[in-house]
């Protein structure tokens, strides 16, 4: 079997959950596998020797061109490190989506993205679970790995492997992966305004989506916030529509929030959505539809119409106190 | 500006129920519509602001087969100039990598400033984008939501990342970009604008058109095969609270009171 | 001194004979007035065509009735009446007026005909009939300048105030008024003879008071009053068409014109049959050159009087939309392209010039406006060729595309799979009781059940559904539906002005219609009512009724009966929905119906009938998005809970969803209910 590497997004020298995730993924591709770390970055000797804890190599690049993780450059590095049957395992975030497609082009390996789970090999061939149709349905595919793969993970559905029993070594490959010429600058991040509420500080949510239907209903789930003493924030769509600021958005391309309750209203539970939940809240969900994918992650679920559920519930909750 | 924009023709699925048919290697298709991939329409919409800006002119591809130049007709309706089908049984089943291989074929054809793609499409693996650039060894950014012409060499692109941040980068032309939803808001194309172009020629091209052989296409070439689709179990999930709305609500009070989701 | 010198043999200073001016005046007048007139036709001359020379004895009517009768004035009572004073008044004085310019040049000059008693009387008539209108424009000026009704106001975006535009023109009615009096008092305060005045006239005051006046004074009183009137009366002549007294000419001209059916849209153009459509390079309003000639004459015509604007619902709520200055800007925007002098402009486009994208989607189509208007202004045509224009560029809000892409894919806005169109019938307990046939080639009868998409995919309003084939099976009648085969009826499709999509679903419908053999169709969605009754112009198609005139129908023929009102306790008002009321005139079906309950206590709204206020809007309105201060369904169930009901019935899925939304929202749930008249007539009538 072929080595497994396992790329670690890191900011402000904290591994991303990922890191650890990955490690749990990797072991279920192969149990036995030698798992390495790629950890990209300048100034990341801490980073490595934490990850040294869950990585039996800790692949070290530590360069003033990589500060900020420029997917272009680091794809020209990684080429120039890896072996060329290289199993390497990235997170499917803006990240990993970024980098991965053209690293397999450029390895000529396999590629599979987004993968949901493992099921082990047959042969050569290693088979994945991936998802369609906006997480409709479900699909198995396989792919010949004897020559190497390229595999996005979606974050969050592996368990984080906290074992830390690797007891794995450093090993600086800043050398070799020499000076890679970019057509593509990085100027900056541009942050995302703070609106009046910062959700990513919020207890308790009340998190609305399509279900709301309309923008004068937004008003309905602030009456009940208001009763709960919550906050209100909100899937991709709302915000799409403007019907609330960007920073009420909870998801990957939102905000991260890690409240004690989670109410998720009318939410069906896109992975993207549930990517900006962490920190295993008490989610409870009302949706329409019983086949809603949010009722898997919820602990509680109600089928409603949550334009009718929401006042009631209020209602309930001003009698109560 | 000549802009190349890769579109793809899949089924509406958001108000409809998917369901596996009965040999479980796809999808129910009967009943289903379809319509041009939504990112990819916003990519479409955002090379003709570009080129109603800055000149030039904006060409729709996809891989498919005849069905597949509504779609095409569509976008011409927005104000593509032109439209490309890649029609050849040979293409069919292709993995991602056969697509942009294809894909490449026409390109080269061709002489493009910008490439554009979706940031993702039905399948939902968002690669074709960054293995068309690989194999062009253009420079490549994915999930851009704003573009902005510097010169006729550069564009300033900006990248949706975590957190709802934008990162912003500088990028040399020619250059392939992915684009995500929301980048501005694509115009309406009714019937009578599909009609209009109904009459102008698409050129159609088959993998030997484009010097591509059977090896790097298609289902035999597909380094990553599909076995089957299947629906996913539910699993434990969650406990649904069942009764009147008025019990619902008072046993939810009882929950968020245990959990702290009260005050 | 025997009698004044008349104009005509007066010489000023003893040389200069005013002869010259009884001709030069009246010339020059003339002169100016053509050469403007020619240029505010030029645009019409430009303008999209519209025949409208038809059906001569209805447009004769509508002159009798509307321009001449005034019969739309006195819906605003104060104003309605100063209007009719002076409308009465200019009538009366035309005559007078005419005569006076040919007095200048000829002393002795009388309309022929006007030499006897008829002239007698005649006299006194003028008499009053100035003295009522100086007073009428006293009173007028007064509220403009003092009152401010609240409709007269100019928002800060239209531009300035009209308050001194009217003013100025009361101002010079005035003068005509007192000139032409005076003309006259002076010759008869210098005459010897016993002359009759009308007591309490004009005239009649004014010759008391000159009475004691030398034959000097008098003699300059009665040559300047004259020649005062004479240059007023070719000034006013040459001002009117400069703004919004322009509807003093234009009037007759826009009512004997104006449309002569209801609930109707115009054809893309008059010239261009449907199957042309293709053929067109541009479609709808995009410069102000492609609007119909009727409708540039309805600019000009407009009288700037606020009414639609006042019941526009749109307006009312604060969207951005006010008929009003649709009708101005349009006018301002003529008379800015067609100069009096220079060259004419070319024009842009009026999206993002004159009117805003927002604006135009704002509008419900309700037809409030239309029906208020005194002067036979249309709006809901402009509009939707406006839409048709936006649809044509791609200016289509987002929140619109997706339904409006399900409508071409499935027949439907909710994008729902054709083959649970009829899903409805199948709920179990409903299915028990009542069977409902699918039209297909095996079943058929006599009358179809139009359903629409609303009532056949929405969890709520399918109970509307069930209630419609309940009430028919219980009148006997043998129905079924289309089933798959029935799209969504397009009569919003066309009113947002995607044509050729409803073109798509009229085929479809009415191929499946003429399939299914029916004789007669019902339905009860009034917007399903209207695109086939008014829409489809197909002759094949069998006739419409709505299931209120349906019901009505089956009561007095004694085949549906009921039982006592459940509770009767509850007090009922009805909601005119506006494409059943105003567009097709059922006002009193729905309320006859609810009458035969036993026991139903039922109430008016101040705004009922030809005046109820609209829902906010059916169909693809549901999906659009305006800004506004407030809901127009809010607004309505505040009415009906001020003429003291708590429950509204309407008759259309589409009012029902927003008044239930609005009960809701207005937090009225304790107070209020809001149900469909098919379900109130399927609760209460006997098995």
């Amino acid at each position: 079997m072929a080595q497994i590497f396992a790329y670690i997004e890191h900011k402000d020298g904290v591994a991303d959950d990922s890191a650890l995730e990955l490690v749990s993924a990797a072991k279920k591709i192969d149990a036995g596998a030698d798992v390495n770390a790629l950890v990209v970055g300048s100034g990341v000797d801490g980073l490595c020797n934490d990850m040294a804890a869950s990585y039996k190599e800790v692949w070290k690049i530590d360069k003033d061109d990589v500060a900020y993780p420029n997917a272009e450059i680091i794809r020209g590095m990684l080429l120039n490190i890896l072996p060329g049957d290289a199993i390497v395992l990235f997170p499917h975030d803006t990240f990993g989506m970024d980098l991965s497609p053209g690293l397999s082009v450029k390895m000529d390996s396999p590629f599979a993205s987004d993968v949901v789970d493992f099921e082990g090999t047959d042969g050569s061939d290693l088979k994945m679970i991936r998802q369609e149709f906006g997480g409709q349905v479900s699909t198995h595919v396989k792919a010949d790995i004897s020559s190497g793969a390229v595999i996005t993970v979606r974050p969050g559905v592996f368990e984080p492997d906290e074992s830390k029993s690797a007891g794995g070594s450093v090993v600086d490959k800043t050398g070799d992966a020499g000076d890679v010429a970019t057509k593509r600058k990085f100027l900056e991040v541009v942050v995302a305004e703070i609106g009046d509420v910062d959700i990513t500080k919020s207890e308790v949510l009340v998190s609305i989506g399509r279900g709301i239907e309309e923008e004068d209903n937004i008003e309905i789930a602030q009456e009940l916030a208001e009763a709960m003493g919550a906050d209100v924030s909100c899937s991709r769509p709302i915000v799409d529509a403007k019907w609330l600021e960007k920073s009420r958005q909870v998801g990957t391309s939102g905000q991260t929030v890690k409240p004690k309750v989670y109410m998720a209203m009318g939410i069906s539970g896109s992975f993207q959505h549930l990517g900006g939940i962490k920190g295993n809240p008490y989610i409870i969900a009302v949706n329409k539809n019983p086949k809603a994918p949010i009722f898997q992650v919820a602990d509680i679920g109600v089928v409603a119409d949550i334009l009718e559920f929401m006042p009631e519930l209020t209602e309930k909750i001003k009698e109560a106190s | 500006m000549e802009i190349l924009v890769c579109v793809k023709r899949v089924p509406d699925t958001e108000e409809n129920e998917i369901e596996i048919n009965s040999d479980g290697n796809d999808i129910e298709r009967d009943d289903l519509v379809y319509s041009v991939n939504e990112w990819d329409n916003y990519a479409v919409e955002e090379a003709i602001q570009m080129v109603d800006k800055a000149g030039g002119s904006v060409t729709v591809v996809t891989v498919g087969d005849e069905e597949a130049e509504e779609v095409l007709r569509r976008e011409m309706a927005m104000g593509a100039e032109n439209g490309i089908l890649l029609d050849d049984e040979a293409f069919e089943g292709s993995d991602g990598r056969g697509i942009a291989r294809a894909l490449k074929g026409v390109i080269e054809k061709g002489n493009y400033d910008l490439i554009m793609t979706g940031a993702q499409a039905d399948a939902g693996a968002a690669q074709v984008g960054g293995m068309l650039a690989a194999m062009l060894d253009l420079p490549y950014a994915s999930l851009v939501n704003s573009i902005e012409v510097i010169d006729d060499k550069k564009l300033k692109v900006g990248r949706e990342i975590e957190g709802g941040n934008q990162e912003m980068n500088e990028i040399e032309l020619p250059c392939v970009l992915s684009i995500q939803t929301g980048i501005n808001e694509p115009r309406y194309v009714g019937i009578r604008g599909i009609r209009k172009v109904a009459s102008v020629d698409i050129p159609t091209h088959s993998a030997s058109d484009l010097g591509i052989g059977a090896d790097e296409i298609g289902e035999g070439a597909a380094r990553l095969k599909k076995v089957d689709y299947f629906v996913p179990e539910s699993g434990e999930g969650a406990e649904m609270l069942e009764g009147s709305t008025e019990e619902i609500a008072e046993k939810m009070i009882e929950i968020l009171k245990a959990k702290g989701g009260l005050k | 001194m025997e009698s004044l010198i008349g104009p005509s043999n007066y010489f000023l200073f003893g040389f200069i004979p005013m002869i010259i001016f009884s001709f030069l005046i009246p010339m020059v007048g003339v002169g100016c007035f053509a050469y403007i007139m020619a240029k505010r036709v030029a645009p019409l001359v430009k303008a999209a065509p519209d025949y409208r020379l038809n059906r001569i004895p209805e447009r004769i009517i509508h002159i009798i009735k509307i321009w001449l009768l005034q019969w739309r004035q006195p819906r605003y009572m104060t104003a309605g009446v100063l209007h009719i004073m002076i409308f009465i008044g200019f009538l009366v004085l035309s005559i007078r007026s005419t005569e006076l310019v040919v007095v200048g040049i000829s002393n002795d000059f009388v309309m022929p005909g006007f030499g006897g008693a008829l002239g007698s009387i005649y006299n006194v008539l003028k008499d009053y009939a100035a003295t009522v209108v100086l007073i009428a424009c006293i009173i007028a000026a007064y509220r403009r300048g003092v009152v401010k009704p609240k409709r007269y106001a100019v928002p800060e975006k239209y531009g300035h105030d009209h308050t001194g535009e009217a003013i100025f023109v009361l101002g010079l009615i005035g003068t005509l008024m007192i000139s032409e009096s005076l003309f006259e008092a002076s010759e008869v305060a210098a005459s010897q003879h016993d002359v009759f005045l009308p007591p309490l006239s004009l005239v009649w005051f004014e010759s008391l008071i000159l009475s004691g006046a030398s034959d000097g004074v008098l003699q300059a009183i009665h040559v300047i009053a004259y020649y005062i009137h004479d240059l007023t009366f070719f000034f006013f002549l040459c001002f009117l068409p400069m703004g919004k007294h322009f509807h003093v000419i234009t009037s007759i001209f826009n009512v004997f014109f104006m449309r002569l059916d209801k609930g109707n849209t115009k054809p893309v153009r008059h010239d261009v049959t449907d199957e042309q459509l293709d053929d067109l390079e541009s479609f709808g309003v995009k410069k102000i050159e492609d609007f119909t000639w009727k409708h540039l004459l309805d600019f000009y015509t407009c009288a700037d009087c606020g009414r639609c604007s006042d019941q526009c619902p749109a307006n009312t709520v604060g969207r951005p939309l006010s008929p009003r200055f649709i009708s101005i800007k349009g006018r301002d925007k003529l008379f800015e392209n067609y100069p009096l002098r220079g060259e004419f402009k070319e024009s842009k486009p009026l999206i993002g010039d004159i009117y805003e994208e927002d604006e135009i989607w704002s509008c419900t189509t309700c037809g409030a406006c239309e029906e208020e208007c005194p002067l036979g202004i249309e709006y809901i045509d402009k509009i939707v060729d406006l839409r048709r224009a936006m649809v044509d560029e791609g200016m289509v809000p987002q929140s619109l595309q997706k339904p409006l892409g399900a409508l071409e894919k499935r027949g439907n806005a909710w994008g729902k799979m054709e083959k649970k169109r009829a899903d409805w019938a199948a709920d179990e307990e409903f299915a028990e009781t009542c069977t409902v046939k699918v039209l297909d080639k095996k079943e058929t009868a006599e009358t179809l059940y139009f359903v629409d998409s609303i009532s056949s995919y929405d969890d709520r309003m399918q109970d509307l559904a069930r209630a419609t084939a309940s009430i028919l099976a219980a009148g006997g009648t043998d129905f079924g539906v289309l089933g798959k085969k029935e799209k969504d009826s397009g009569n919003e499709v066309r009113r947002f002005g995607e044509e050729m999509l409803f073109q798509t679903l009229k085929e479809q419908n009415i191929e499946a219609i003429l399939g299914s053999g029916a004789k007669s169709i019902i339905t009860a969605d009034p917007h399903a009512f209207n695109a086939i009754k008014n829409d489809y112009n197909n002759d094949e198609l069998p006739p419409i009724e709505h299931l209120s005139q349906y019901v009505a129908k089956q009561i007095k023929a004694g085949v549906l009966t009921f039982k006592p009102v459940e509770d009767g306790s509850k007090v009922y008002t009805y909601h005119d929905p506006c494409y059943l009321g105003r567009h097709n005139s059922v006002y009193d079906e729905p309320r006859v119906s609810m009458d035969a309950i036993p026991g139903l206590r039922r109430v008016e709204m101040d705004k009922s009938r030809d005046r109820s206020f609209c829902c906010s809007g059916g169909g693809l309105m549901l999906f659009y998005e305006p800004e506004e201060e407030e809901r127009m369904s809010v607004l309505r169930v505040r009415m009906a809970a001020e003429a003291g009901a708590n429950v509204i019935v309407t008759a259309c899925p589409f009012c029902l969803v927003n008044m239930e939304d609005a009960i809701k929202v207005a937090k009225m749930e304790d107070t209020m209910e809001a149900i469909d008249f098919s379900e109130l007539i399927a609760r209460h009538m006997n098995q």
